[in-house]
């Protein structure tokens, strides 16, 4: 019994972009990088009207908020939460740092990794990835990815950048990008 | 293992409640639907937490539409109003509400938007607002117009308000469209049918209520929003 979802249509920058928007933390937060990716169609075309929203851990793993069981913690300047338009190449970029190990369901650590919300024109509802980094070696033992399809897994990688990573979204197609349900 | 258990997790949606991501009769799905099943996603921390955005974003005026420029925009004014509850009836309390919208002829205040209907100088159409500790949201706005796009012949969008929720998890994260009771276009529109659930559909239409209007000043219309409910906490000697 839940509100069905709709499309957040093409004129959602009416009202959903901030101008802090892109910054998950502070410009000069210890760590601080670009995460920065451009979103695809199914005809391999640059994706101009959609939203990337993230939500991830600060360094330590932690979340500021009440269901974290080992109790919320507050870090200056750390969010974990950005939202970022793409422009009219499909482009976005989002100002983060890298998280720590989390809790999966069982209390087993996951590896790093960043929660990611498409929003955009022709979709019903959001789509949801994750974007985890290249060269970590808990990638290897991740519950999440060792569910998903070897091949497509790379999907899911981060590639490093000159100033942080990159993450290209496929909606749809060859290299479409794995995308969560749950 | 930690010392401490996790959190539950929230229930899934029932069939048919949500839109199939691929509905062909909604043009711009064809090449934006990804074509692989989703992957089941078990709820970590990740997924159980999210952002607490808040009261700091929130102005005085945000909540109503009608008195963010010099004068009163034009149209017909209207509360609307209502309860953020998860799936088992409990209010979701302190949540950011956003809403936007047309002006009352059917024309955003974007670049994008060529419907060639007036704008109006005294509407932007874009409101925000946090729920109390019931649950509940107000906002002062005018009745959208309905206006033409281009998915299929004469196509025309029912009159709609967008609404974003976060809830308190990425997991109840939702974008949806409230639209207005009794309009003679749901039958052709392919966004409002994309639910295919009736019952469901009929969540996304708000209702009229006479009781809360305010005599001689606005109509009002409430609309619910029920957002994921979770799971009872494990008990301590559950496995
Ligand atoms: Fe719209």
């Amino acid at each position: 019994m839940t509100t069905p979802s709709q499309t957040v249509g093409p004129f959602f920058a009416l009202g959903l972009p901030w101008a802090d928007g892109p910054f998950a933390v502070a410009e000069d937060f210890p760590g601080a990088f670009w995460l920065r990716g451009v979103v695809l169609d199914g005809a391999g075309e640059p994706v101009p009207d959609a939203l990337i929203e993230i939500w991830q851990a600060d360094p330590a793993g932690r979340f500021d908020h009440p269901d974290d069981p080992r109790g919320p913690v507050a870090t200056a300047g750390f969010r974990g939460f950005a939202r970022c338009p793409t422009d009219t190449d499909g482009r976005y970029a989002i100002r983060t740092v890298r998280p720590g190990p989390v809790p999966g369901p069982d209390g087993h650590l996951q590896a790093p990794h960043i929660d990611v919300s498409v929003l955009a024109r022709g979709l019903l509802d959001r789509l949801v990835t994750r974007v985890y980094f290249p060269d970590e070696a808990a990638n290897a033992d991740d519950p999440v990815l060792a569910t998903v399809d070897a091949v497509r897994r790379q999907t899911l990688i981060a590639k490093e950048t000159d100033d942080g990573i990159a993450f290209d979204i496929t909606m749809q197609g060859d290299h479409e990008t794995v995308f969560f349900t749950f | 293992m930690p010392d401490w258990k996790p959190p539950a997790p929230y229930r899934s949606h029932a069939p048919d409640e949500q839109p199939p991501l691929e509905s062909p009769e909604y043009g711009s799905t064809r090449l934006r639907s990804p074509r692989q099943p989703l992957v089941a996603l078990p709820q970590g921390l990740t997924e159980l937490t999210g952002p607490v955005l808040g009261s700091d974003r929130v102005g005085p005026l945000d909540h109503d539409l009608t008195r963010q420029h010099d004068g009163e925009p034009q149209g017909e004014r209207i509360e609307v109003f209502g309860r953020v509850l998860d799936g088992d009836g409990r209010p979701v309390r302190d949540t950011l509400v956003e809403v936007w919208q047309t002006n009352a002829a059917g024309r955003y205040l974007h670049a994008g938007d060529r419907h060639p209907a007036p704008l109006d100088p005294n509407f932007t159409g874009a409101g925000r607002a946090m729920t109390d500790s019931e649950g509940r949201y107000r906002f002062v706005t005018i009745k959208p117009g309905a206006y033409p796009w281009r998915n299929h012949h004469n196509a025309w969008r029912p009159a709609h308000i967008h609404f974003s929720l976060f809830g308190h998890a990425f997991t109840q994260r939702l974008v949806t469209q409230m639209y207005f009771p009794n309009d003679p276009l749901f039958d052709q529109d392919p966004i409002f049918n994309s639910v295919r659930d009736p019952a469901a559909r009929q969540r996304l239409v708000a209702a009229f209520d006479l009781g809360a209007t305010t005599p001689e000043w606005s109509l009002a219309y409430r609309f619910d929003i029920v957002l994921r409910g979770r799971d009872a906490t494990p008990m301590e000697d559950e496995a």
